[in-house]
């Protein structure tokens, strides 16, 4: 596993009221790579994300155990800053949710929140980072027009220039590609595969294809436990749990 | 066709016949009331509209049916409305995104401060009036503009609050969580994402309000006291359209009653210039609105 970690969950448990959603999770997120979280809807895939930049926090009657460590740092301790925790991260949701803001605007709020404020240095970044998401050349006489005049696949690569321009470390993706047609899909991806030269990957799927396409390392999540986790090809070829080889034939799903 | 699917169908037709005819005659009397109550204001106005009417204040005698207008109330409403409505503003969008965005849109807070809200919506503006009165004497204030504006905005407020605070509830979380992922801190998320996102329907919320307020007489009756002169600073008494209205309909002279219906014409079309000003508004504030 390189030796790195930049997130550590360590004896992660997560509760809806008295409804455990996360049974003692542990898992280590390798670097630079794409993590595929896989299993059946309802198995808690997306708190397992969210848990990840305490986006759990905002919602009611929430209750989170265990450690979530990043760089070295617990995110769930007392006196953490949510915002720099959060800046790390990049979040793209299942269905893209631009900011009602024009195009240029919804990739420059993230850097100028966090000081940035030099139009030219703002211009940078933005053209910068709708070239990575690919958006660039289709985007770039239209800047000024409202972010929901975009295709919704448009508007999901927008999403991901608007989190990548504040630099974040890790990209989280939820399902990015539920609501999107097979082309913009195949586009997403792509453009996480190309991603992970510079950026840890985390993605949440139900779709095993994507899963098969797309992931370096692979977590099996059922019913809130984290059954079978390790290498990609290794569990594809050679499930060690029953749960995960009835899960990988379709048997449960 | 048999008979009984034939009775089955025809009871079918006549139910739906008896609907649209409901339905038309409710549509009917809308537009009715609507053309009849501007048809009366307008052509009973007729003659006591002039130009004098909208730039003179009362001259003496002008209850008697002698020369002067009513500058005085139209400036003193518009003073006091837009008075009133800047202070419930102030109070109102803070506690509706505190509500969605601090608070939990289901908790316990939100949910009694919602039913708090709607209980002072029913409180009759009399009785915000009264209120207002013992509030009044109790600072040792005399009937004034301010004394009227602080009445009147805690009249605006849960009318304006719980419009905002209804059009923030459907704001999806994701938009919340959107801005959050980034790092964006409440009040970020608050003042650039939301308020964005709600303009129209904050908007909206704030001429509900402004319409209410300057065409309460209820409220204003005691605390804004009523003048012939135009007020000067807030601790003036002020006149309002609706007492205007309310006193030259009183009286028993015929010149003076048609000078109440030109009254009651300058307050409405007041109304309608904001109304439609908001909407030429409302269109600017619409364009980034993300659905």
């Amino acid at each position: 596993m390189n030796g790195q970690t930049p997130i550590s969950i360590r004896d992660l448990s997560v509760f809806y009221g008295d409804l455990q959603v996360l049974k003692n999770i542990n898992l280590d997120i390798p670097a630079k790579k794409i993590t595929v979280i896989i299993g059946p809807s309802g198995c808690g895939k997306t708190t397992l994300l969210k848990s990840l930049n305490r986006l759990l926090d905002t919602a009611e009657g929430v209750r989170v155990q265990g450690e979530v460590v990043l760089d070295g740092e617990n995110i769930y301790a007392p006196r953490t800053e949510v915002t720099r925790i959060r800046k790390k991260m990049g979040l793209l949701s299942q269905k893209p949710q631009v900011l009602p803001m024009s195009i240029y605007e919804n990739v420059a709020y993230g850097p100028k929140i966090h000081g940035l404020k030099s139009k030219k240095g703002l211009d940078r970044r933005v053209e910068h980072y709708l070239k990575v998401a690919g958006l660039w050349d289709e985007v770039k006489d239209r800047l000024r027009e409202p972010a929901s005049s975009l295709s919704v696949g448009q508007q999901q690569r927008l999403c991901l220039a608007r989190g990548l321009a504040v630099e974040p470390e890790i990209i989280l993706g939820d399902e990015p590609t539920s609501a999107l047609d097979p082309q913009s899909s195949q586009n997403v991806e792509r453009r996480l595969i190309e991603l992970k030269q510079e950026y840890t990957v985390v993605v949440v799927t139900h779709i095993l294809r994507q899963a098969r396409r797309v992931a370096d390392y692979l977590a099996f999540l059922y019913l809130g436990e984290l059954v079978e986790h390790g290498p990609a090809a290794e569990v594809f070829a050679n499930p060690q749990d029953p749960r995960t080889r009835a899960y990988l034939t379709g048997e449960i799903s | 066709m048999n008979g009984v699917a034939n009775g089955h169908l025809g009871r079918r037709k006549r139910a739906d016949v008896f609907f649209r005819v409901l339905a038309t005659v409710s549509a009917a009397v809308v537009l009715l009331s609507l053309v009849l109550i501007l048809g009366t204001i307008l052509w009973k106005s007729v003659p006591a509209l002039s130009l004098s009417m909208l730039t003179h204040t009362p001259k003496g005698g002008f209850y008697l049916g002698k020369e002067g207008g009513i500058l005085n109330a139209i400036l003193g409403s518009l003073y006091l409305a837009i008075g009133a409505t800047a202070l419930a503003f102030l109070l109102s969008l803070p506690l509706a995104l505190y509500l969605n965005l601090y608070k939990g849109r289901a908790s316990k807070t939100a949910v009694w401060t919602r039913f708090f809200l709607d209980v002072l919506w029913g409180v009759p503006s009399i009785v915000y009036g009264a209120f207002g009165f013992v509030v009044m004497l109790a600072l040792g204030l005399r009937a004034s503009l301010l004394a009227g504006m602080l009445t009147v905005a805690l009249l605006e407020f849960p009318i304006m609050c719980r419009a905002i605070d209804e059009v923030m509830r459907l704001v999806p979380l994701e938009l919340k969580e959107a801005s959050d992922s980034l790092g964006a801190t409440r009040f970020e998320t608050a003042f650039k994402v939301m308020v964005r996102q709600c303009a129209p329907g904050i908007l909206t919320g704030v001429l509900l309000a402004f319409g209410r307020g300057i065409g309460d007489a209820a409220s204003v009756l005691f605390t804004a006291g009523f003048t012939d002169r135009i007020p000067s600073s807030l601790a003036d008494p002020a006149a309002t359209l609706p007492l205007a209205i309310f006193f030259q309909l009183g009286t028993p002279f015929p010149e003076v009653q048609q000078r109440a219906y030109a009254s009651a014409a300058v307050l409405t079309l007041i109304i309608l210039l904001i109304s439609l000003a908001g909407r030429a508004m409302s269109r600017k504030v619409n364009r980034h609105v993300v659905r």
